[in-house]
Formats: C-alpha cells, sequence, structure tokens
C-alpha cells in the first residue's frame, strides 16, 4: 500500500492519549485541524454529569493568541465591539470582533494578564486578522495555540475538585475572574470561565504539563462523579445557558460567501457588546449607521410547545408568513422546557404571540408536519444560582 | 482652537493647489501647508546650476485640463507654453530617426517603413476614438460599487453608453484591447521596431509596467484622452519650465483668498469625535478647520498622517497593499552648449527624443527593475526645453530634462551609493546618440525614486501616487472606500494623484476633490 502523502489527517490535542482510550464509541469531530472527542460513549450521561457532578472537556483545540506591547490595550479596543479599559488585569471577557461592515467575525474570550498584556481565544483561526488589525500599532501578536493547553472543569461539584487539588484560593474567584499557580514546576492560569452556564473553571498551562494535570483532575475527580465530556454534550448545556455558536447560529462573515449573510452584534442580540463611546474600532461607523436605521433581524430565545425539538425549523408568522428559522434546539431535560435559538426578521422578534415553528419529527421513518406555537423567552433558559455564587456553593 | 479656515489642503502640488483655488473661487477660506521650501511637488522648477533652471520631475504637458485653465484663469496667472505639438523623435543608433507626430505622416517614416506610414492614420484614429471613451471620466467622480446611489448609476450608465457609442464592431475591439498589453497590440498593427518601441513608451511611462505587462494599452489610451495647447494627444512645453504652471496656480489661488504656507511639512492630520478637526505641523503648531483634504499620497495620508487607529481594518489593509515601487528617475543637465544628435535635423532638436528602440529593448530594461536592478540600458526620455526659452539657461547655454526607466525604488543598491554609477549610465546612454554630450556638461543631478520618495513625499517614488493599473482604477483608486475623494473619516479627502484620474500633470484630481468637498461640506 502506498504511504499517504501526510502522516495523520488531524492533529492531536497535547490530551490525546489520555482522552482517546476513553473515547470508547470513537466518535470524533474536527474542531480546528484537530480531532475532537464528539462523545466518549454516551451523550446523556456526560450531559447529566455537568449538571449534575464535575465533568472534564479537552480545551486545547482553542486557538490562543497572546497580545503584549505598549499598545496592548488601546489594540484590544480597536479589535473588539466592547470596552476593555474597564477590564482589569486578573479578568476575563467575552467580546465580539466585526469586519468594517460591522459584520462579526467571531467571538471569544479575552485574558488581560496585565497592563499591556492579554490573551484572546476564539474557536477559530484569525492571526491574519490580528495582524491586519495591529498595522499601525506597537503590539505583538503570537499565536501561542499549540503552546498552550487547557482543560475545562464544568459541573456543580467542580469546585470540590479543585479543592480535592489543593487550590483553594480559587474560592473566591468570581465568574471572569482568574487567578495563578505554579503547577509542576510551571505557571497554570485557571479562569473561572466555561460554556456551560454552570459553575466551573477553566485551566490553562504548558501542552507538556496537561496530561499531568488531566491525570491528577480525573484523580481528584473520582469522588464527585468526574467524567470526561465531548462537544455533543457540551452543546446541549450551551444552548441551556443561551450561547450562541459561529457557524451554527450564525455565519461569521469571514466564511460567507454571500454578502448579506453576514450578522451584526445587534442582529445577534449582542447590544450590550457594542460601546461607541471608547473612540473608533472596526466597523464602528457601519454600526452606527445600522443603530440608526434599525437592525433587520435578531437572534432570540424560544419556548416552543411540545417536547419535539425543533431542530433546523422555519417560523412563521400566523400560518404561511416565513419570518425566520432556528439554529439551535433541544428538548432540555434541566429546565423541562422545549427551547431553541432562533433569528427571526424585524419585527417579528418583537412579536408577543402568533409565532409558530414548523417541526419535523421523525415517527419510526415515517415524517410527521408538527407546527407548534411559540414565544419569544430570555436568555439563558437555566440560569442555577450556583452560576455565580461565591463563594461557590456546596453540591 | 477656534477654526479660521473651512478647509486645509495638506500638500501644495499642482493637485492641491488646484483644489485650493476652485475652492477659494467658492468663498471657502482655505489655508494651503506645504512640506518643501516652495509649492510644485512634482511639478516644480530646480535651478540645477547659477542661471540654470530645468523643471526638477515633470517636464512635459499632455494633459493639463483644459477645463481648470479656463476656470481658473490660469493664463491671466501666467501660464503659457513655449512650444506646442512637440513631435516625438525615435532615436535611432544608426542615426536614421523616425520622427512622430500624432496621426501625422513624416518623411521620415514613410523612409523606414512604408507599412508603418500606411499603417499609423488609422491606428492613430482608432485609439483616439477609444481615449475619447475616457476622456469624459477623467472629470467625473467615480461611481460607488454596490450600494451606490442615483448619481453612481448615472455615472456606470454614461461610460458603458460612451463604449456602446463607438459601434458595435468598434465597441467590441475597444473591450479586447482594454485590457491588453501594449507590445501585443502595437505588433498587430506595425513592423517596425523603432515606431513600436516609441509608442510602446507611452504604455509604460510613469508606471510599473513593461511593454507586454497587461493593461499597459490602457495607460497608452489614458495619456491619449488628455490635451496639450489644444490638442488631443499632443505634447507641449510650459513656458518658465513646469515651475512656472505650479507658480500660475498659487497665484490663482491666492488672488481667489487661499492662504498659502511652504515649509510647513503637516505631521498629523488630526480627528475629534470621528471627524476631522485640523492638523498639527512637525513644529507642533496647529491649525483647526472642520475640513481637511489631502494632497499627499493615500499611503501618507492614511498611515502616517491620520493614523490606522482612525480606520477600519480592511481598509488600511487595502491602502497598505497599494502598489505603489516607483521605477523612474530624473536626470538633469546644465550645457554648455547644445549636443549633437549624430542625424537628427535642427529642427527635430525641440522635439521629445525617445531612446526606445523596439519593444525587445524595453522589455528588457523593465526586466531588470523586477529584481531590484536599474536598467543596463534604459528607456529615456529627452526634452531640451532651453531651445524653445531663453529664460531657462543662459545665453548660448542650455538645459537637458530627461525620464529614465528603470530606476526601480527598491534597489538591491543603496541609490545614495549607486547614484554617480547611475548618473554615468544615463549620460552615457543618451551620449550613444549624441556623443559630445559628455563634454558639454556643465551640471548634471539626478532625481532617484528615493529621492522622489524623500525630497517630494511620494511614498514609493510613485509618479501616480500608486500604479494606474485596472485594478487602482476608477471606482477602485486609491482603494474602494475612498474612491470618490471623500474617506472613511467624515471631513477628510484626497486630491491627489492617488485618486482618481491618477498622476501626470492634469490636475483634474484637484478640481474633481473640491467639487465633492463643496457638494458634501457645508460653509462654516
Ligand atoms: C520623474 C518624473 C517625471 C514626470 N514627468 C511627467 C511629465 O513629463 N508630464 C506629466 O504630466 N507628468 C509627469 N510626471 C508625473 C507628475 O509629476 C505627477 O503625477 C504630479 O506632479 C502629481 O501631482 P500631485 O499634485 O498629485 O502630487 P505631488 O506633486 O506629489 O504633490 C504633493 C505635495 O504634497 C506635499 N506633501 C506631502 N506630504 C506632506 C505633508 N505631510 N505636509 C505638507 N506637504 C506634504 C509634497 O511636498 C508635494 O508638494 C512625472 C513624475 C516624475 C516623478
Amino acid at each position: 500500500m502506498t504511504q499517504p502523502p501526510y502522516k495523520a489527517p488531524l492533529l492531536e490535542s497535547p490530551l490525546h492519549s489520555r482522552t482517546a482510550p476513553l473515547c470508547l464509541g470513537n466518535e470524533w469531530t474536527r474542531w480546528g485541524g484537530y480531532a475532537s472527542v464528539d462523545t466518549y460513549l454516551n451523550t446523556e450521561h456526560e450531559y447529566f454529569a455537568i449538571r449534575n457532578a464535575a465533568t472534564l472537556f479537552d480545551l486545547s483545540p482553542m486557538r490562543k493568541y497572546r497580545v503584549s506591547g505598549p499598545d496592548a490595550a488601546r489594540y484590544v479596543s480597536r479589535l473588539v465591539t466592547r470596552d476593555v479599559d474597564g477590564l482589569r488585569p486578573g479578568r476575563v471577557a467575552y467580546a465580539v470582533w466585526c469586519d468594517d461592515l460591522g459584520k462579526v467575525l467571531d467571538d471569544g474570550t479575552i485574558f488581560r494578564f496585565g497592563p499591556d498584556e492579554f490573551r484572546i481565544c476564539s474557536q477559530e483561526r484569525h492571526l491574519c486578522w490580528f495582524l491586519d488589525c495591529a498595522i499601525g500599532y506597537d503590539v505583538n501578536i503570537e499565536d501561542v495555540s499549540e503552546r498552550i493547553a487547557a482543560i475545562s472543569l464544568q459541573g456543580p461539584r467542580s469546585f470540590k475538585v479543585v479543592q480535592a487539588l489543593g487550590l483553594n484560593d480559587c474560592r473566591t474567584l468570581k465568574p471572569f475572574d482568574m487567578t495563578h499557580f505554579d503547577f509542576d514546576g510551571g505557571p497554570m492560569t485557571i479562569s473561572r470561565t466555561g460554556f456551560t452556564g454552570d459553575l466551573g473553571y477553566e485551566f490553562w498551562l504548558a501542552s507538556e504539563k496537561a496530561v499531568s494535570l488531566w491525570d491528577r483532575l480525573m484523580e481528584a475527580g473520582q469522588a464527585y462523579g468526574i467524567r470526561p465530556i465531548g462537544s455533543r454534550a457540551l452543546d446541549l448545556a450551551r444552548i441551556e445557558a443561551g450561547f450562541i455558536v459561529p457557524l451554527v447560529d450564525f455565519m461569521p462573515a469571514g466564511e460567507a460567501l454571500r454578502p448579506s449573510r453576514g450578522r451584526s452584534p445587534f442582529e445577534l442580540g449582542l447590544d450590550w457588546l457594542v460601546d461607541f463611546g471608547k473612540g473608533h474600532f472596526v466597523g464602528r461607523r457601519a454600526l452606527l449607521a445600522e443603530k440608526e436605521r434599525g437592525r433587520g433581524r435578531r437572534v432570540v430565545g424560544l419556548d416552543i410547545a411540545g417536547n419535539k425539538p425543533a431542530r433546523d425549523a422555519l417560523i412563521y408568522a400566523g400560518r404561511s408568513k416565513q419570518v425566520g428559522a432556528v439554529t439551535s434546539a433541544m428538548w432540555s431535560p434541566t429546565c423541562k422546557r422545549n427551547i431553541a435559538i432562533a433569528t427571526l426578521d424585524r419585527p417579528y422578534d418583537t412579536m408577543t404571540e402568533g409565532l409558530w415553528v414548523e417541526i419535523y419529527v421523525d415517527k419510526e421513518r415515517k415524517w410527521e408536519k408538527a407546527m407548534a406555537p411559540c414565544r419569544i423567552a430570555a436568555r439563558p433558559f437555566f440560569k442555577p444560582p450556583r452560576r455565580s455564587a461565591t463563594p461557590p456553593l456546596d453540591y | 482652537m477656534s477654526a479660521a479656515f473651512d478647509v486645509i489642503v495638506v500638500g501644495g502640488g499642482h493637485n492641491g493647489l488646484a483644489c485650493a483655488a476652485y475652492l477659494a473661487k467658492a468663498a471657502r477660506r482655505v489655508l494651503v501647508l506645504e512640506a518643501a521650501s516652495d509649492v510644485g511637488g512634482a511639478a516644480a522648477n530646480r535651478e540645477i546650476a547659477p542661471g540654470f533652471t530645468v523643471s526638477a520631475c515633470a517636464h512635459l504637458l499632455h494633459s493639463l485640463h483644459p477645463k481648470v485653465i479656463a476656470d481658473l484663469d490660469l493664463t491671466r496667472h501666467g501660464l503659457s507654453l513655449s512650444a506646442s505639438d512637440i513631435p516625438t523623435v525615435a532615436l535611432d543608433t544608426g542615426g536614421k530617426h523616425v520622427v512622430l507626430r500624432r496621426d501625422q505622416v513624416m518623411e521620415s517614416l514613410t523612409a523606414h517603413s512604408a507599412a508603418d506610414a500606411a499603417a499609423l492614420p488609422a491606428f492613430y484614429r482608432r485609439f483616439m476614438s477609444y481615449a475619447a471613451v475616457l476622456q469624459p471620466f477623467l472629470t467625473a467622480v467615480p461611481p460607488r460599487l454596490g450600494g451606490g446611489g442615483r448619481q453612481d448609476r448615472l455615472t456606470l450608465i454614461k461610460l458603458a453608453w460612451a463604449v456602446r457609442k463607438l459601434g458595435r464592431q468598434e465597441m467590441r475591439e475597444f473591450l479586447r484591447v482594454i485590457g491588453m498589453n501594449v507590445a501585443d497590440i502595437l505588433e498587430e498593427a506595425f513592423e517596425s521596431d523603432l515606431v513600436k518601441g516609441a509608442l510602446a513608451l507611452d504604455g509604460v511611462l510613469g508606471t510599473s509596467f513593461g511593454p507586454r505587462s497587461p493593461g499597459s494599452v490602457f495607460t497608452l489610451l489614458y495619456r491619449l484622452a488628455g490635451e496639450a495647447g489644444g490638442l488631443r494627444g499632443a505634447l507641449a512645453h510650459p513656458r518658465g519650465g513646469m515651475g512656472s504652471l505650479t507658480q500660475a496656480l498659487a497665484s490663482a489661488a491666492r488672488a481667489s483668498g487661499a492662504e498659502i504656507r511652504c515649509g510647513a511639512p503637516v505631521a498629523r492630520i488630526l480627528a475629534e469625535e470621528d471627524r476631522t478637526s485640523g492638523v498639527e505641523l512637525r513644529s507642533g503648531e496647529r491649525f483647526a478647520a472642520p475640513t481637511v483634504v489631502s494632497n499627499a499620497d493615500p499611503r501618507v495620508t492614511f498611515l502616517s498622517l491620520l493614523g490606522a487607529e482612525h480606520l477600519d481594518t480592511g481598509f488600511v489593509r487595502r491602502v497598505s497593499n497599494l502598489r505603489q515601487r516607483g521605477l523612474v528617475a530624473k536626470l538633469n543637465l546644465a550645457l554648455d552648449g547644445l549636443p549633437s544628435f549624430a542625424g537628427l535635423k535642427e529642427a527635430d532638436m525641440g522635439g521629445r527624443l525617445v531612446i526606445a528602440p523596439g519593444i525587445d529593448y524595453l522589455e528588457r530594461a523593465f526586466n531588470h527593475s523586477k529584481y531590484g536592478e536599474y536598467s543596463e540600458h534604459p528607456a529615456v526620455e529627452i526634452t531640451i526645453p532651453s531651445i524653445h526659452d531663453r529664460s531657462l539657461a543662459p545665453e548660448g547655454k542650455h538645459v537637458l530634462s530627461a525620464v529614465v526607466q528603470y530606476a526601480p525604488y527598491d534597489l538591491k543598491r543603496n541609490w545614495d551609493d549607486a547614484r554617480e554609477a547611475f548618473t554615468d549610465l544615463a549620460v552615457e546612454t543618451i551620449a550613444a546618440y549624441a556623443p559630445d554630450l559628455p563634454r558639454r556638461i556643465l551640471a548634471r543631478q539626478v532625481v532617484t525614486p528615493l529621492d522622489l520618495e524623500r525630497d517630494y513625499g511620494m511614498t514609493g517614488g510613485h509618479w501616480h501616487h500608486g500604479d494606474l493599473a485596472l485594478d487602482q482604477l476608477l471606482m477602485l483608486r486609491p482603494v474602494p472606500g475612498a474612491a470618490q475623494y471623500a474617506t472613511p473619516l467624515p471631513g477628510l479627502y484626497l486630491c491627489g494623484a492617488g485618486a482618481h484620474p491618477g498622476g501626470g500633470v492634469m490636475a483634474a484630481a484637484g478640481r474633481n476633490a473640491a467639487r465633492q468637498v463643496m457638494a458634501m461640506e457645508g460653509v462654516a
């Protein structure tokens, strides 16, 4: 047999030696060129561990960019739509960045390490854009993705696991706080962040030390029902948390071929992330014009009658006028609600009644169409007190 | 900082001056700030030895827009021509030079090639009809791409109509040739290398093309779209050198009330609340005005003077990727008498003498520039303006002015080290046709592309402030988002060669920009 011209079709995360043997169902997905576990064995078990115990997710394929230098703060402020002046060292912020037309390129989290040092984390690769944004700025931008591994520990009992590791100082961490420890003779950052809308922490450290940390977390978590989770279970948790995902809930402007597919922060319902008062940032003029004109559509949460998940369903005002579509949907076992994230055209995004979802239901290979009434609902759908309680609640 | 001016024009090149004059005429209070010690930019004079004055860079008029001359009454302000409709002489090493002047068939051409003599008038007529399509657009604001308004659509329709008017067959031919290279077109029409070389030069002069580069036909058409001394496609000498034209423009601007300050380099264009508020000089002195018009090239304007922080990233990327690599140097000589060009009639000495004996000669000369070298055998455009204009040199003496191409800005050697060797080479190249030239030189001066950047503020030493190529033209010039003179920053406008319709001493960019400012900005 001839050898393929490549060594491996997908890259392996620094934790591959730990995740692969546990991935009994051998269900993988692609994430930024990496093989990432989709489901270890059973999505439901993994999901319920997120809501009831503690879970580990290999976050290493996340792209991580170090931004440093005298203009670092000015640079980040130019890059993203929100204010970062108010972001103190030791804090993390969710942000989006836009193109010239004010359409969102991606979202991510910004970690402020010091007055002149940040780290930006995102699902997809953005080095070219970040470098272009740096023209005229005294700033250094470095892709440190390969050097830094990340593990997400999420679930009501995650603080117990942290404690078992002896990292008691995390007790005072509020959501979006971060702190630093020494781990095996190297630096480790722990942030109280996550994608589950639950209590949870993310660990960031040198790739070589990732396996050792994973082992210690798994060991410390034994007593708390810890279990590794794949992206499928995580996706259920994030829908309940009301988070949107690029390429799922909207087309990132850099990927869209049709110019009309780009979405502004206003259209994504992220108005609170746009700060017009901070001076110029990329897309500002276009966004200001949009604000005056009014957005054309909006991402909303939906409560849908019945219990049939409304995946990819079209939405109607009355029985026939198509006014939007569902982009993420699930029956939420925790909320006991049939929830969805959808995009609705204006002015239907503020309609209080008369919205219908057209759901196709597979009854053992027999398809039926159901029209279910729905209502616009506030996100997050699931918002337990433990998500933000500091110190963490006892579970 | 209270605003004493409505408009500040950064740069007193011919476009900046024209823009200032139009605005002042429309009762705007205008201040022109020029970095150099005198106005003119690349359209200025230089005294290269006591009593010897020469056009420092640009030396021939072929495109100065007649509307500008009339609107600003430039004749009254001192503009005149010392010679008009001067011929182009294709210099031949064997002394059998061919004289060309628009569509006229001269004896020397018939003697050289009867076939080419027969082909010239039809070729010229056809190209002039194509040039006529472009001509109206020199003074129009280019349409916006996508989502434009009525005016934008109207301009596009006019362009389409102008092409359609050529007739079905000629329209097809126009669309065929427009993106072609000038070598292929000339090969189709002519047989003589000398003729093809001389005509091809107009397709590549001031560009970063060789005759076989696509788009060089367009540059040729662009040149033919201009006029001088009332004749399309003609060449003329401004009396007193190119500097006298910019002095006339300055005088017209001042007469309408504009204030002009030289030796006033602008360091920053200031913005407040997302709008221009004035400028700051390198000295720290500030001037306030709600509107700022920049005659500096787009890269300088956006990236150095304004700063990327006021602009979006896609726009900044487009500006930083503008192709703007100058390939032209200028040789200026003071002579103690007329050099003798072997075989050249005295009557033709006052013409434009070109060394471009063939397409291959030009293409080879171009090759060097791709690799950071200057041509071993450059193409040269020579004029001896003192033949027509005794004010330029002492009695019996002369000045010679020559554009030497290709001399790349990004020379592998340092230009300051290569200067003498390059000057020798340029002189020797001409001396191959006029052997007594070296003996007659009293003073010599070379303006390299690096000098153009340092002394004239032209990034990359580029003649047009950015290549005049198909992807950097009309609504793409200099880049989408700034192609209608207005820029993404409210209150900031472009008026120089980097804007539509580009460089050459045309003054159209300055005029069009002034009109756009008047349309968009109220009076304070
Ligand atoms: C060697 C050479 C030969 C040429 N020959 C011909 C020819 O024969 N015929 C022809 O038609 N064209 C010719 N050209 C082209 C022509 O000279 C230019 O295209 C034209 O002069 C450009 O005019 P402009 O006013 O747009 O810009 P410029 O002439 O470049 O003027 C810009 C002005 O802005 C000033 N400026 C820049 N930055 C600042 C600042 N920060 N503060 C204050 N002031 C500033 C500069 O000092 C300059 O005076 C030639 C060009 C070159 C280089």
